[in-house]
């Protein structure tokens, strides 16, 4: 039984202009102590995703259907208070900015108390002892005179790890990070994704890891989703994706992602601009964008299908398997050709 | 702190000066001749150079000042009244509590209203509520509240004589013949000043509140506090007010501040002897010293409750420090 099960979720958000489809029947299943990297630009549906599965949406402008069970207990749907035991205690949830994520005005220590408060029936020292602990565990320096600072005394890097330290404190099963890395600079990312990993092989949490950066991805993940307009369009195990993806726009994303052993003039980019979600593109949502569109891509949706010989990793595009393999191998001796011209 | 409170002393030391010279070169500026008003009607040159004499207004303009300066630094003496020689401060020490009944009770009255209404119409827009709310904003905002005092006035005072519609009573109990007091009374003749007062400033600031409640709402650490698992009322309650009031807090102190200079309409309405009717009286017969010393009081309420607002201020946001 798998920890977090989505099946077939959608979210529309009712505007004044018509209704925008956010998340397009996405379908997926975690396991205990695995992680799961989502994969795609900004708009395409991966952080509305998981704000639907934590209930962080208003429904008054959202409308969410599907199924979403954790643990095997349906939890879309639920009220604030029916929530209660469950976000916090047993889902922690980190954010994008550390620097918005924090209360301004509270101390760190307080809102890291509070978060132990709210689940546990235990006097304030106690929840003060185990704030500095978590705050140890993150390799917050002189931890037990930190707590009592704002989060504006602290640098970016420092912030989120009070988030992650606030996001563990109550030993949680899961910890959805909606991309912790993006806001900040270079070597805090990789300080910080060590930092994670750390954790997870400490605590054994399974930990979903949304980000728009492969290379983050390839780090940490044992799963990967890859969403495009609302969409799944490529999941994969991480060894697979990256030994052979199976659409157009996961190319584009491999090729887009900087290698430090090719020495290429310039990154590939994928062209124009994701898709409006307002009123989007018929057929294939990528067709537009896509150097391989045909004439069935702008007309019909390609299903979810397994690739060849591999049921766990599913794909949507209409080219054959035949294409695919030719185009995908082409692709990779250009890129090893540039790599050696350049150097 | 300590650095800043000798700031904000020297500042204040300085405001007052500069609208002390600046009263007394205005009225000099306006041609009047305060000794013969003083004098009467029947009175001859002897007597009204006389009584030039014993105001000093026969001194240039600077020494008069100074005089003033020395008194109140010397004596705090703010001078005695050109008119009838009644010291500034008795008159002070009368209109005071009267003004700052109408002004803090209308405060009050106003914020009372207006944070439950803001903060509901903020977390439940477009509700009945909401809509109810806005509806009451946009009259408050529309009636001038010269209007609404006279309608009050008339229909609620005079015609359907539910309140008193002139004069004002003391707080203190008192049992001298021709006064009144004590806490029923003096609500009684404030009542409708009161809500004369509160009417716009309520419509204005279930605004200002409504919006601020809002934009706090969609700030990313209340969603944080939510991904904690906190309940609603905690969100609102620990995350959302306090750092939806800074703004809130900044108005009220301007606003107490410049309120207590005197409600001249309101006084004027309901007939009550606060410090805007004495500063329109003492205009008329160019009374100089009580003129100065009620905008000297003016000056120190808005010293004293800026003073008030950047302390709450720091208090509220540890961002801000006094320095």
């Amino acid at each position: 039984m798998a920890l977090l099960e989505v099946q077939d979720l959608n979210t529309r958000f009712k505007t004044d202009d018509g209704v925008v489809q956010a998340v397009s029947g996405v379908s997926f299943d975690l396991e205990r102590g695995k992680t799961l990297g989502v994969v795609g630009e900004s708009g395409s549906g991966k952080s509305v995703t998981f704000l639907t599965v934590m209930g962080l949406l208003d429904p008054r402008h959202a409308e969410m259907t599907g199924s979403v069970r954790f643990d095997n207990q349906e939890i879309l749907g639920l009220n604030t208070s029916q929530l209660r035991p469950i976000r916090g205690e047993r889902i922690g949830m980190i954010f994008q900015d550390p620097m918005t994520s924090l209360n301004p005005v509270k101390k760190i220590g307080w809102q890291l108390e509070e978060a132990v408060l709210i689940h546990n029936d235990v006097p304030r020292s106690e929840a003060r002892r185990r704030a500095i602990e978590v705050l140890e565990e993150v390799e917050i320096p002189k931890a037990d005179t930190r707590i009592d600072d704002y989060a504006h005394q602290f640098s970016g890097g420092m912030r989120q790890r009070v988030m992650i330290a606030m996001a563990l404190i109550n030993q949680p099963e899961l910890l959805i990070a909606d991309e912790p890395t993006t806001a900040l600079d270079v070597t805090t990312q990789a300080q910080i994704l060590r930092l994670m990993e750390k954790l997870q092989n400490e605590h054994g949490m399974a930990i979903v890891m949304i980000t728009h950066d492969l290379g983050v991805v390839a780090e940490l993940a044992d799963d990967v989703i890859v969403m495009y307009g609302g969409r799944i369009v490529e999941s994969a195990q991480v060894d697979d994706l990256f030994a052979k993806p199976e659409m157009p726009y996961t190319w584009g994303l491999l090729g887009s992602l900087p290698r430090v052993d090719v020495d290429v003039e310039r990154l590939e980019q994928i062209p124009g601009q994701p898709p409006s979600l307002l009123r989007p593109p018929k057929g294939c949502a990528f067709n537009p964008r896509c150097a391989y569109t045909f004439d069935r891509c702008r007309e019909e949706l390609p299903e979810l299908r397994p690739a060849e010989g591999k049921s766990d990793h599913e794909f949507r595009c209409h080219l054959e398997e035949a294409d695919r393999a030719r185009i995908w191998t082409e692709k990779q001796a250009a890129m090893a050709a540039s790599a050696e011209s350049a150097a | 702190m300590s650095q800043f409170l000798i700031r904000r002393t020297f500042w204040a030391f300085f405001l007052f000066l500069a609208a002390s010279i600046i009263t007394y070169v205005l009225f000099f500026v306006i041609p009047s001749d305060p000794a013969a008003l003083a004098a009467g009607k029947a009175s001859t040159p002897e007597i009204v150079a006389h009584i030039r004499m014993e105001l000093h207004l026969n001194l240039p303009i600077y020494q008069q000042y100074w005089l003033f300066v020395w008194n109140l630094v010397r004596h705090g003496s703010f001078g005695y009244s050109f008119v009838n020689g009644v010291p500034v401060r008795t008159y002070l020490a009368q209109e005071i509590p009267v003004t700052a009944s109408v002004v803090f009770g209308g405060v009050v009255l106003y914020l009372a209203i207006a944070i439950p209404t803001g903060v509901i119409s903020a977390l439940r827009p477009r509700s009945i509520m909401d809509r109810t709310g806005m509806v009451f904003v946009l009259f408050g905002i529309s009636a001038p509240s010269v209007w609404v005092g006279v309608m009050l006035y008339y229909l609620v005072g005079f015609r359907l004589g539910w309140t008193p519609i002139n004069g004002y009573c003391g707080i203190l109990p008192t049992h001298a013949a021709g006064t009144c007091g004590g806490l029923w009374p003096w609500a009684d003749h404030l009542i409708l000043p009161w809500i004369t007062l509160a009417i716009g400033s309520a419509a204005l600031y279930t605004r200002l509140i409504r919006a601020n409640v809002m934009e706090t709402m969609s700030e990313d650490y209340v969603r944080t506090a939510r991904a904690k698992g906190a309940s609603s009322s905690r969100v609102l309650i620990q995350h959302v007010l306090r750092n939806s009031m800074l703004q809130v807090v900044t108005i009220l102190g301007m606003d107490l501040g410049l309120l207590l200079g005197g409600v001249l309409f309101i006084e004027f309405v309901f007939g009550l002897p606060g410090l805007g009717q004495q500063l329109l009286q003492a205009n008329g017969r160019f009374d100089l010293p009580v003129i100065v010393g009620i905008t000297m009081f003016a000056c120190l309420s808005v010293i004293v409750f800026n003073f008030l607002v950047d302390v709450l201020y720091a208090w509220l946001d540890p961002r801000i420090r006094l320095a």
